[in-house]
Parts: C-alpha cells; structure tokens; sequence
C-alpha cells in the first residue's frame, strides 16, 4: 500500500514527503543539514541531545527534528534566530558536563561534539564546568574498549547499540538526574561483565567517551627496537576501509597502497591475515565434513551439529556467556588472526631462521575483540603469545598519518611471501556469509570433485545483509568415499551482528531450526562493520564495502581456500593435513563458559 | 535456593514474566528484604530474561528501590525548604544523636536507616518524616524520638 504524501516547507521551499517521514529526513531531501548527536542511522529514535531542534510555525516550543514526524501544510526553519540561540545553548550545556580535553583525546579529530562546538565557534565557559571528578576514573580493565565517563554526553548510542544491534545490553542508563550515567552492571569493570568486546559502541560513539585500548606506542617501540624481527599481518576487511580515514571515497580497495605503506612504516615483512583465512576453511570445512560423517554415519552421540563458525571473537564471547551449554557446537578452529600468530611463531619462525622470541607479531584487525582475544591464555601455542599486538584499521591510518606517508600517492605493493598468498576465498571472510561461501567452495569440491554450482563461484544467496539468511545446497555425485553425503540437502545459515545471532540460537535452541552449519559474525556486515573500522558507519557505507569485498574477490587469480599453493606447501612441509595433530596443537583450541550475570 | 532466590520466583510467578513486572517485582523485593542486593538483582534478570544492567538501571533510577543494605525501618526525613523552614534539622539531629547514626547510615542491628528525601508534600504540616510507608507530620525532636522508639519495640 502506497504512503500518502505530505506537504510542508522547510526555509520556505515547500517539499513532498511520504507519511511517517520526520522533518529531519524531509529536510535532508532539500539538501538542509540539521546537527545531530544522539540519532543514527542504525539506531533507534532517541531525541534526548536535542541539538537537531527546529522551529515549527505556530508551535509553542522548539521541536526535535529527529523524533517529530511531518504533518500537512507543516512550515519549519532549520535555522532561524530561535534556532540558532537554542542550538548553540545546547551545545554549550553539553559542553558544560563534557570534559573537553580535546588535544589528548583519541578521538581528537573525530569528535562529533568537537566538530559542532567549532561549527558554533563555542569558545567561552558559559555555564559551570560540571564534570566531576569522579567520573574522571577511566575504565581501562578490558584488552579492548576504553570507558570515559567524563567525555560522554548521555546520549545513549551505545546503550541502544547494545540492545538493539547486539542483544546483550551490557551498558545501561543508570541514576537520573546530574547522576545520571551510562554504567555496567552494579558499575563493574567492563572486562567483569558481559562485554562481548565487540566495539560498536565504539563506532557510535559521538565523543570520546567509548575509545579502543590502543597500543600505536608499544608498536613503534617494537618496530624501532633492532632485536626484534617484526611482522604485519593484516586482516581481509581491512583493505576495503582503511582509505576511508585517509580521504579515500568509501569502497575503493587499497590493499596495495596499504601493504606499501606497512613496508615503509618499517614492518620486517608485511603478511597477510588470508593467507590463515584459507587455513581456516581447510581446517574448518575438515572438521564439518568430519562432524557430518560422526554424527551421520557414526552416530556420534558426542559430535553435535550444527557446527558455528569461530573466527569472530566477539561471537565468541558472547557463547561463552550467552550459550555456555552449546559451547561444543562451535568449531574448535582457532580464528585466522590466532592461526597466523601460532603459525608464524614456528613454521614461518623456523624457515626464516628467526627466534620464536625475537619475534614480534602485530595484527591490523578491523576488531577490538581481537585485542582481547590475543590476551586469551589459550592463546599461547608457540610457547610465546603468539600474537603480540593488535591494531584497529583506525590505529593504523593514525600511524600512516604520523610517519608523514602521504597515502595517496603509495604504489601498490605486494604481500611478502610466505604467509602472503591468498585466496578471493579468504578475501570474503570479511563479509558476512563469507566464510559460509569460502567454506562452501572447498568442501563441496572435496566431496564431488566439482566446483560448487554457482555462476562464477559466486555462491548469491549466502550473500547480503538480511540480519538471518539461510540456504540449502544439494549434495549429488559425490566421491565414493563421501557416498553418505549422496543426496544430502546441506542447511547452512549465516547471521551478523549478535541480536541476530540471539534469535538465530534461540531457533536451534528450540528445535524449531535444523542446520549443519551456522556462521555467525559479531559485528552488522560481518568484519567489514568490525568495532575497529573507519568511523562514521551506516547501511550504505557497509554495503559499499560489502561490494568492494566482492570486486577483490572476483579479482583474484585464486578463487579457493585449497587452490592456494602456500597452504598446500604449509601441510606438505609442517602440518601433515588438515586436523593432524600438529593442526590440533597449534590451530585448534577450545572454550570455557562465562557468566551471564 | 536461597530465600532471595525463592522470593523472587514467587514475586515472578505473581507478577509475569515480561518486562512489564519488573518494577512490581522489585518493589516487592524491596518490602521484604529492604533493599536489592546483588543476588536479588541477578535473580530477577534471570527471571525476566533481561540483562542484569538493564534491570540495575532502573533500580537506580528510583530513589525507593535501594542498591545499598538497609535497615529493617527507613526513616526519611524531608529535607526541602519548608520543612527546612520548619526545623527539620532539629529533627534529624534528635534521631541521629538517639540513633547514634548520620544521614545515610544504618545502625548496626540493622533496625533503621536513616535517609534525607526530597518534598513528601506534606509542606501544610512540616517538618515531616516517613518511616517505611508511614507519614509522620507536624514533628518536634521530642516527637520524633518517641515516634522512633515504638518502632525501636516493634
């Protein structure tokens, strides 16, 4: 059924709108901006900020452009006298309770609060500096996420963020009035409470009040100290994203402007996070076939299905929390990250003749659960941690801008060899649904000895950003040795962002949903949305690099996990095969339960 | 189970299990065992499949639904300006001095709290005091004290 149209004027230029349209939208279709803090495109109206304030003609009182729908013969001022004194009082009020620390904040630069304090040319203390010194203590207990109470503005993003995006509600609005504040449980330390170390809050937040743990320092001080050999790896979402903090158009792929940066910073040798991508589909579409045929055939009571996907750490968590009792579904494969830390420090450590020791491994990740999960104690295979440090694609812009490399004009470098080659398989697991994909392609080839039946490999209904999307592929001419997959309809499903996943695992919980494997990805998008990417984010940012994905993908000369001949190397020389048990001892691992409350 | 388990199943089964019962359920909480203590607060997140910070959220955000231990007996003494006006300082120090406890502190056999509270609205016939449920109007040191002791025998 059709909407009806409304009339209005905005700034006397009358505008047509669909009903339900809120003056902010209708004023955006006429190319006015009006400020915003607490409203976001992935979010929930909130209207308390308001900054977005408007003047309705006949209203007593200003009305907040974010929350008030348009009406018929409506006429409203974006930016009359009386708008402009409230905003710029309401900024001021903000201000009065921000502490405005500017220079020293993470988010310098960056600061939605920042840019509208100096759009309004917000110099003087107009009203007492209310920030208390209490809320001066950071909380700097998680690996991950940095909690500033003193520079948030109780704009609730993140706590929406973290009930509507994520399902786990780990920020709450707490008190009322001046001691109103966004707060944990009982106000426990972040790593205490159920903080799936995701980071979205990160992303949403307008100040500086939800930061990464960054580690740029401990990284230059690797880099310059002579008796360490240290190596880059870098993760796929990374490459598609990275430019947009360095005033590159969003969805343009700069992996080789980036791997030419990362050797000019002074990294020993710059690898890639695919190239354990392709090891993880060997590992992982192993251990699914391996699980089929236990649970199938064998009658395994111990092998449950559906398999999980394991390669994001905020999903992770969040099991461990959330669904401690299906622990057992997930794939014991240790994320891409984790596998080239534990493989660089013995295989690769070993073929280039370097100490385990001396070596230091950094990620650049488009995560900040990452950062917890290098910190895990299962973590530590090669005898050392094997990854040292991790980095936000954030962080790494920010140490591109501080060694003066002007980004623009890099040429485009290649990644070192070995541990750099990589597949497009490898490539998607930054999507959501790519892993599914990459999986798909391997295993299918493993068990008929064809390509999996998809124009181009491109396997479409896996692919997009529907919140839960399932799929079934049949499985006919297979191998002899596969004969019990002989006309076995495959149920796959793929869910992001972690209240999808809640209602994906209350499904299978309940019975009422029966696949045989399930990827799940933390973050809205898949990595590509990961708490560590470029700043702002919305649907049409991460669809556009949801395509850059795809277009790298159908680039590379290698399509498929098995196909790249680095792996296939890995296993001739040190690995054996997949789910050997050299595999188990350094790529494998396993889960504990966490509390919910 | 623990008592604080069992009363907040039964608070549960009372009340519902969505969202809308919390607060009838943490008042009911509140009545029997005066404040919600840390396990009260997981029980009824539990309960409710809610997140433990949510739930802590709103018990924070009413005055009446306490986080800290309190006495089996608050008393509430009205501190806005009429009943300022009115003496209510006298009051607190008479009870506070008998009690040997400050504003916002519990005796040690657990059997008053004593607490400021913004305007009861009783302005007509402050200083004024509540104590649990119970309106105490038109005080003096003296009254209040006696007041105080039949709750001390209670």
């Amino acid at each position: 059924m059709s909407k009806y149209l409304v009339n209005l004027k905005i700034n006397n230029m009358p505008v047509a709108v669909e009903e339900g349209t809120t003056i902010l939208e209708a004023a955006k279709k006429l190319n006015f901006r009006i400020p915003t803090l607490c409203n976001h495109p992935d979010l929930s109206v909130a209207g308390n900020c308001r900054v977005c304030v408007v003047e309705v003609k006949g209203a007593r009182l200003l009305a907040a452009s974010c929350a008030t729908p348009v009406s018929e013969g409506m006429e409203v001022f974006t930016n009359s006298e009386k708008v402009r004194k409230a905003r710029k009082h309401i900024v001021e009020l903000l201000l009065s309770e921000h502490n405005a620390d500017c220079t020293k904040c993470f988010k310098n630069g960056h600061c939605e609060l920042q840019e509208l304090a100096s759009e309004y040319r917000i110099g003087d203390h107009v009203f007492l500096d209310l920030v208390t010194p209490e809320s001066m203590i950071q909380d700097i207990s998680s690996p991950s996420i940095v909690k500033d109470d003193s520079k948030c503005i109780r704009c609730q993003r993140c706590v929406r963020t973290c009930a509507e995006l994520q399902g786990v509600s780990a920020l709450a609005v707490v008190n009322k009035g001046d001691h109103q504040k966004i707060s944990t449980f009982l106000n426990k330390p972040l790593h205490e409470v159920v903080c799936t170390n995701c980071g979205q809050c990160i992303n949403r937040c307008p100040t500086g009040a939800l930061t990464e743990r960054n580690y740029i320092e401990e990284v230059w001080n690797a880099i310059y100290d002579p008796s360490k050999f240290v190596v880059v790896q870098t993760a796929p979402a990374t490459r598609i994203a990275l430019g947009e903090d360095l005033g590159v158009p969003v969805g343009e792929r700069v992996t080789g402007k980036m791997v030419s940066a990362l050797k000019k910073l002074g990294f020993n040798k710059v690898l890639d996070t695919d190239f354990t991508a392709d090891l993880t589909i060997m590992e992982e579409g192993t251990e699914l076939l391996t699980r089929l045929k236990k649970a199938l055939v064998d009658k395994d009571e111990k092998t449950v299905l559906p398999m999980m996907t394991s390669c994001s750490p905020g999903w992770i968590k969040f099991q461990e929390h959330m669904y401690s009792d299906m622990l057992d579904n997930l794939s014991t494969c240790k994320s891409p990250q984790q596998m080239f830390g534990a493989v660089a420090k013995t295989y690769y450590a070993d073929k280039i003749n370097i100490k385990a020791q001396d070596m230091i491994v950094v990620s650049i990740m488009p995560c900040v659960a990452k950062k917890f999960e290098c910190e895990r104690p299962e973590m530590r295979d090669s005898g050392y941690q094997d990854v040292d440090y991790v980095l936000t694609t954030r962080e790494l812009a920010m140490m591109i801008k501080q060694a003066g490399i002007d980004f623009h004009k890099l040429d485009e470098d290649h990644y070192d060899s070995i541990l750099g080659e990589s597949s497009g398989a490898a490539v998607i697991f930054g999507a959501t649904g790519g892993v599914m994909e990459a999986a798909l392609r391997t295993a299918y080839e493993i068990v008929t000895g064809r390509e999996v039946p998809f124009t181009n490999l491109n396997i479409q209904p896996v692919r997009g950003m529907e919140g839960i999307k399932d799929a079934t592929i049949k499985i006919k001419n297979v191998k002899p040795e596969w004969s019990f997959l002989e006309g076995v309809d495959l149920h796959v499903a793929i869910a992001h962002g972690l209240a999808n996943a809640r209602q994906l695992m209350e499904k299978v919980r309940r019975g009422e949903a029966v696949y045989h494997f399930i990827e799940v990805m933390g973050c809205p998008g898949g990595c590509l949305g990961g708490g560590g990417q470029p700043i702002p984010t919305s649907p049409e940012i991460r669809k556009k690099r949801a395509e850059a994905i795809y277009s790298e993908d159908e680039e590379m000369p290698i399509r498929k996990s098995h196909e790249n001949p680095e792996v296939l190397e890995i296993y001739k020389e040190f690995l054996g095969e997949p789910l050997s048990h050299k595999s188990h001892d350094l790529l494998h691992t396993h889960y504990k339960p966490r509390k919910r409350y | 189970m623990s008592t604080t388990e069992a009363l907040v199943k039964e608070l549960v089964e009372k009340n519902g299990r969505t969202r809308n019962s919390l607060m009838p359920v943490l008042q009911g909480i509140v009545q029997q065992e005066h404040f919600l203590s840390e396990e009260a607060l997981i029980c009824v997140a539990k309960e409710l499949d809610l997140s433990a910070a949510d739930v802590y959220g709103t018990a924070s955000f009413y005055t009446f639904l306490d986080t800290v231990p309190r006495g089996k007996n608050i008393i509430r003494v009205c501190k806005t300006i009429t009943c300022h006006m009115k003496g209510k300082d006298e009051v607190i120090k008479a009870i506070s001095n008998a009690l040997k406890i400050k504003v916002g502190e519990t005796t040690h056999d657990n059997k008053f709290t004593l607490l400021s509270a913004n305007c009861l609205g009783w302005c007509h016939k402050g200083p004024v005091m509540l104590i649990n449920d119970e309106v105490f109007p038109e005080l003096t040191p003296q009254k209040a004290l006696e007041i105080v002791e039949e709750y001390a025998k209670k």
